[in-house]
């Protein structure tokens, strides 16, 4: 009832599908950080986080080295923890006194965090981040997003000064 | 007291109806272990699915380029122009793939379905499989079931990806936008498990209901010429109306509250 010509178009159309869907797979979609390779874990208190999600990009200098994982907020101080996973070829990579902003793609862009590698003092054991013990990673140095109420507040707040 | 009358008729027949929907679907899902009907569904993938491949292809490919073409001249009005791939990748494989291939499965192979099903009843092909001893749900309603359920997702995808191309071509090789970012931004944007697997479930989901409705539709007709394109329209009109309406449901679901 089958015959071979219907056999090698169906064949045809499936191999279609499967050419479809690797296509989807390696040239349109992204496979995540998370999925691939290993991780570990940092975390950072901003004042404000501004547009800031989850999956949003942690980069050094335009570098995707990671991806906020998670946000939340602080029970006790009541203010915006941002979770990230750096990916582990990064490992033992970026000193303790690195810090991190929150920075913006362009005009219209989305929210990214930036990391600016710190410096080592000379003549002493390297710390990086990722490397302290227990739950609580923390990068100190931080600077929250540029939200533009406050920005124009404090411009106007300056010319009244002057 | 004649319109109480109405009402309990019609709530009888649509409840029957329903019912009756049922135990064929029933039938044509627990139909599907046979080793010896697979050569049955892949003649009617080749029906269902390879000959739906043209219609589908060129769809695609215009609904892909048409998009590329309106949504340049809206972007590069903020100079956004390089947010074309993701919002071109998107539609495509949220909405418009699943949804434009639905339809387009409802009118070329669901219609074709109810037909021909429509057509078997009323020349009494069906009845003389029963007195063979060979049930027709197993003979003639899983294997098209089946095919329709495999074809539909892997014309989703198809769908996606030729439109997708076809934004390109009209996006990046005739109004100029850059390659590197029609892709990069793309890839940054659509996430495999979110977009194309969340496409995918919509589109099996589709194809049960649009299957269901065309074969139902054909199994029940009115064995005559009126009742079946009466079976066939209304095979069309809800399916359409169905897909449109889960569209809505599955898109809350997926996409709605994160």
């Amino acid at each position: 009832m089958t015959s071979k010509k219907t056999e090698l178009m169906v064949g045809i159309f499936v191999a279609l599908a499967i050419a479809a869907t690797l296509l989807l797979a390696l040239q349109v979609a992204n496979q995540g950080m998370s999925g691939s390779g290993e991780i570990y874990k940092v975390s950072a208190k901003f004042d404000n986080i501004g547009g800031l999600k989850a999956r949003s990009s942690v980069k050094v200098g335009g570098v995707i080295v990671g991806r906020v994982s998670r946000i939340y907020l602080d029970e006790r101080e009541l203010i915006p923890v941002v979770e990230m996973e750096i990916s582990s070829n990064y490992a033992r990579t970026f000193p303790e006194t690195s810090s991190v902003s929150i920075l913006t793609a362009g005009l219209l862009g989305e929210q990214y965090v930036g990391l600016t590698p710190g410096f080592v003092f000379p003549g002493e054991d390297p710390i990086y981040i990722g490397d302290q013990d227990g739950e609580t990673k923390f990068i100190v140095d931080t600077k929250s997003a540029l939200v533009l109420e406050d920005l124009i507040g404090q411009f106007l707040f300056g010319k009244d000064s002057e | 007291m004649n319109w109480l009358i109405n009402l309990g008729a019609n709530t009888l027949s649509r409840l029957s109806a329903i019912g009756n929907a049922s135990l064929m679907l029933w039938g044509g899902l627990f139909a599907v272990p046979r080793l010896k009907n697979i050569p049955l569904i892949i003649q009617q993938v080749y029906v269902v699915g390879v000959q739906s491949l043209l219609i589908i292809i060129v769809s695609g490919l215009f609904i892909g380029m048409v998009m590329a073409l309106q949504g340049y001249t809206i972007l590069v009005n903020y100079g956004a122009e390089g947010s074309l791939g993701p919002m071109v990748a998107l539609s495509l494989l949220r909405e418009l793939g699943p949804v434009v291939t639905a339809l387009l499965f409802a009118g070329r192979a669901g219609s074709a379905l109810t037909a021909e099903i429509g057509l078997m009843k009323a020349t009494e092909q069906l009845s003389s499989l029963e007195m063979m001893a060979v049930d027709p749900l197993r003979r003639i309603i899983a294997p098209r079931f089946w095919a329709g359920v495999i074809s539909m997702p892997l014309l989703a995808l198809i769908f996606s990806a030729v439109g997708i191309l076809g934004g390109h071509l009209v996006g990046v090789d005739w109004l100029g936008v850059d390659s590197g970012s029609y892709w990069s931004i793309m890839q940054s944007t659509v996430d495999w498990d979110k977009d194309v697997i969340n496409g995918v479930i919509k589109s099996v989901v589709f194809a049960l209901v649009v299957v269901w409705i065309a074969l139902y539709k054909g199994y029940d007709a009115i064995p005559t010429s009126e009742g079946i394109s009466k079976a066939t329209t209304e095979t069309v009109v809800f399916s359409s109306l169905a897909i449109l309406g889960i569209d809505f449901v599955l898109t809350a679901l997926m996409f709605g509250i994160n």
